[in-house]
């Protein structure tokens, strides 16, 4: 038997709201199998199942919120009496402990992930205490000033989330940034060319060229695509890009394209598109949210030259992208007007030396001359 | 100033019963005592001393030995118009008058369609720490309290002991009232017009925030006293004397273990299948997410009550246990 709890999806989720189950007492279900829906303080998220087996009780109706670790179904596996003699492993995010009831509601309502708190109750239990010590209560808030209209919930929310993740990167990551100009010339003429042959539906952005040329720099320099925890540098070797989408309403995601590397141009294309639209309607997939190995933001739609982008832990590196803008360009003795892309890289000093970054951003270069090698 | 002067007269809680007494003999004459040794003997927890000389041996009636004859005749007598108070020498030789108290008082209006209720007050003894040994010492209060149609109270105060007998008569069911004999000795004050008080609600004695100590009858003062001690530690606890246990006050204590988020029972009666249970059960079943320790429970060691003075107080609940095990869940016990 094992638990299926309500998954951490970021390092900034406390808590979700289960908005739908997709499956029913008694369903059959196969690891990655999309079994709920789950309204983070970002997104509505399609949770995937970590096991094959049987649905045996969903213990969360739909509107409850709960704290990250919270058991939300009982899932009978297949192995049952296997893994029964064996020691259980915990999936990320859920905590096995002593908890007393009235901490678990109280952790819930503050946020309080349960994994990083220690008990100091009766058995070590974590208990109310533990969690006022972890987040004490908020002052009493002061009286709104008349005429100030307040935030709407899910919106700050959401500011919320991102100010502790960003918070946490400035308070934690030793930022370094590094900076070149790309003549995107090649690129460009290349993609108009090869847009001219397709239907508009096939067409690929100038963004997805981008993308790929970021992976495939990213081969050569492993070191900035993973995470740096618990004091240690882990390079990743799958390779899942979170690409920042800007949502209407306000606010910002970074769902990853998961194997970026194994994609090529159209592919990534399709996947992007995909992506982002599900970004903005919701239906984002739990491994999306939560396994983007590096991130690459892009604010070049919006006439910025240059991104000093700040790294979204536990992540190493942030690429940037401004926008492409013709500019006199000196090459050859020759000066000429080119469409220039400044790209910027954030990385997290502990990890990676500005040695290892400006290869990385030579080689970032050296892909977008060769277009039609990507 | 003396207490006279304030209206408050000192006595004991076995003064308070009888002048409880004599107030209901004064003010009805429909209310009459009987029981074993009741009238010329005074009570054999002297409690009706002097009543037989007061009132006559019409209304202070010596009954033979026989608790199923004499409380099935204060069923007859309830049921005839009178207002009869039997009294019954202890919990323990209730159980000889079972069947009429369980079987008839309790069910009679029911099963005559509403036509005939009981309107009996039975007094009797409870609890050990006397050295009564295991024929006398039994707490079997929370048994009763089992029982529909009845209503069961326990007072642990002077004011209570006073006052809950009247209103008892005043009720138109069965009304047992459980009196600890260990509080018999027990002396205060209460004020010289001290009068009826309620049985269906419980009271918060001590007001506290980091537990709830729930209890009643002579366990009460054991918490009381536990409180004081943990009050000079810091350790704030609330006190509920639940008086009654059928009704069974719940929101009092709901109230209270939510605010305190811990919960302690102490009660004489043994552990298994006690009211102390399912006081537990009810903190579960109402405000479980409010809880930050397990329900406690400390109750009687379940072994017939011994005669040895020491053994009979390893099995009652003592004030140092209850100190210990409120240490313990509020995480102060080093």
């Amino acid at each position: 038997m094992a638990e299926f709890c309500m998954p951490s999806l970021g390092s900034d989720m406390q808590a979700g709201t289960l908005i739908e189950w997709r499956v029913q007492q008694g369903d059959r279900v196969r690891r990655r199998d999309v079994i709920a829906v789950v309204e983070t303080d970002k997104a509505a998220i399609e949770i995937e199942v970590y096991e094959d087996g049987v649905i045996e009780s969903l213990l969360v109706e739909p509107g409850e919120k709960v704290a990250v670790g919270t058991a939300m179904a009982v899932i009978g596996t297949e192995s049952a009496v296997k893994e029964q003699a064996m020691p259980a492993i915990s999936a990320p995010g859920m905590h096995r402990g002593k908890v007393s009831p009235y901490a678990r509601t109280l952790a819930a309502a503050r946020g309080v992930d349960l994994n990083m708190v220690i008990g100091t109750g009766p058995e070590g239990a974590i208990c109310a205490a533990d969690i006022e010590q972890a987040a004490p209560a908020e002052p009493a808030k002061p009286a709104e000033q008349p005429g100030e209209v307040a935030e709407p919930t899910q919106r700050a929310a959401m500011r919320r989330a991102i100010a502790s993740a960003m918070a946490r990167s400035k308070r934690e990551i030793p930022h370094y940034y590094l900076q070149t100009r790309i003549d995107m010339h090649r690129t460009l003429q290349w993609l108009a060319s090869e847009n001219a042959q397709r239907p508009i539906k096939e067409r690929i952005l100038p963004v997805v060229p981008l993308i790929r040329a970021v992976a495939l720099a990213l081969g050569e320099v492993p070191e900035l695509n993973g995470y740096w925890l618990d004091d240690h540098h882990r390079i990743s070797e799958a390779m899942h890009i979170g690409f920042v989408i800007a949502l209407r309403q306000g606010g910002l995601m970074a769902p990853a394209i998961l194997h970026a590397d194994a994609l090529g141009l159209d592919e990534l294309m399709t996947a992007l598109r995909d992506l982002i639209q599900r970004a903005r309607s919701g239906g984002l997939r739990s491994t999306e949210m939560t396994d983007a190995t590096v991130t690459i933001t892009s604010l070049g739609d919006l006439g910025v030259e240059t991104v000093y982008g700040i790294i979204y832990p536990p992540q190493v590196a942030l690429v940037g992208f401004g926008k492409i803008i013709e500019q006199p360009w000196a090459e050859d003795g020759m000066l000429g007007i080119r469409p220039v892309l400044t790209a910027t890289l954030a990385a997290d000093h502990r990890a990676t030396d500005g040695h290892r970054g400006a290869q990385f951003l030579d080689a970032l270069n050296r892909y977008l001359q060769e277009p039609e090698k990507l | 100033m003396t207490n006279s002067d304030k209206g408050l007269h000192k006595l004991t809680y076995r003064e308070a019963v009888r002048e409880a007494i004599r107030e209901a003999m004064h003010k009805d004459e429909r209310v009459f005592l009987m029981g074993e040794d009741v009238g010329r003997y005074g009570g054999c927890f002297a409690v009706s001393k002097g009543l037989l000389e007061e009132f006559g041996s019409e209304r202070i009636r010596d009954t033979p030995l026989s608790e199923s004859g004499f409380v099935g005749a204060g069923i007859g007598a309830a049921l005839g118009g009178m207002r009869p108070i039997v009294e019954v020498m202890t919990v323990n030789f209730s159980l000889l008058a079972a069947d009429q108290i369980l079987n008839t008082a309790a069910v009679y209006l029911y099963m005559s369609g509403g036509q005939f209720n009981v309107p009996l007050v039975i007094r009797m003894a409870t609890g050990g720490g006397r050295q009564l040994a295991a024929q006398h010492s039994r707490s079997l209060e929370g048994w009763y309290a089992h029982i529909p149609g009845i209503k069961v109270v326990c007072p642990a105060t002077l004011e209570d002991a006073r006052g809950m007998l009247w209103t008892a008569l005043q009720d138109p069911d069965p009304v047992l009232i459980f009196e600890n004999a260990g509080l018999y000795n027990m002396e205060g004050t209460v004020t010289a017009t001290a009068g009826p008080v309620d049985i269906d609600r419980a009271r918060v004695c001590r007001a506290g925030k980091d537990i709830t100590i729930i209890s009643y009858s002579a366990s009460l003062h054991k918490s009381i006293e536990a409180a004081a001690i943990l009050a000079k530690e810091g350790i704030e606890a609330e006190v509920i004397d639940l008086r009654s246990l059928r009704p069974l006050d719940e929101q009092t204590f709901l109230n209270s273990v939510a605010a305190s988020h811990r919960a302690l029972i102490v009660d004489e009666g043994c552990r298994s299948g006690s009211i102390a249970a399912e006081i537990a059960a009810r903190i579960m079943e109402n405000v479980f997410y409010e809880l930050d320790a397990p329900v406690a429970r400390l109750c009687s060691v379940e072994v017939p009550m011994p005669y040895a003075g020491h053994l009979e107080q390893a099995v009652l609940p003592q004030v140092d246990q209850i100190v210990n095990l409120v240490r313990k869940m509020v995480g102060a016990d080093g």
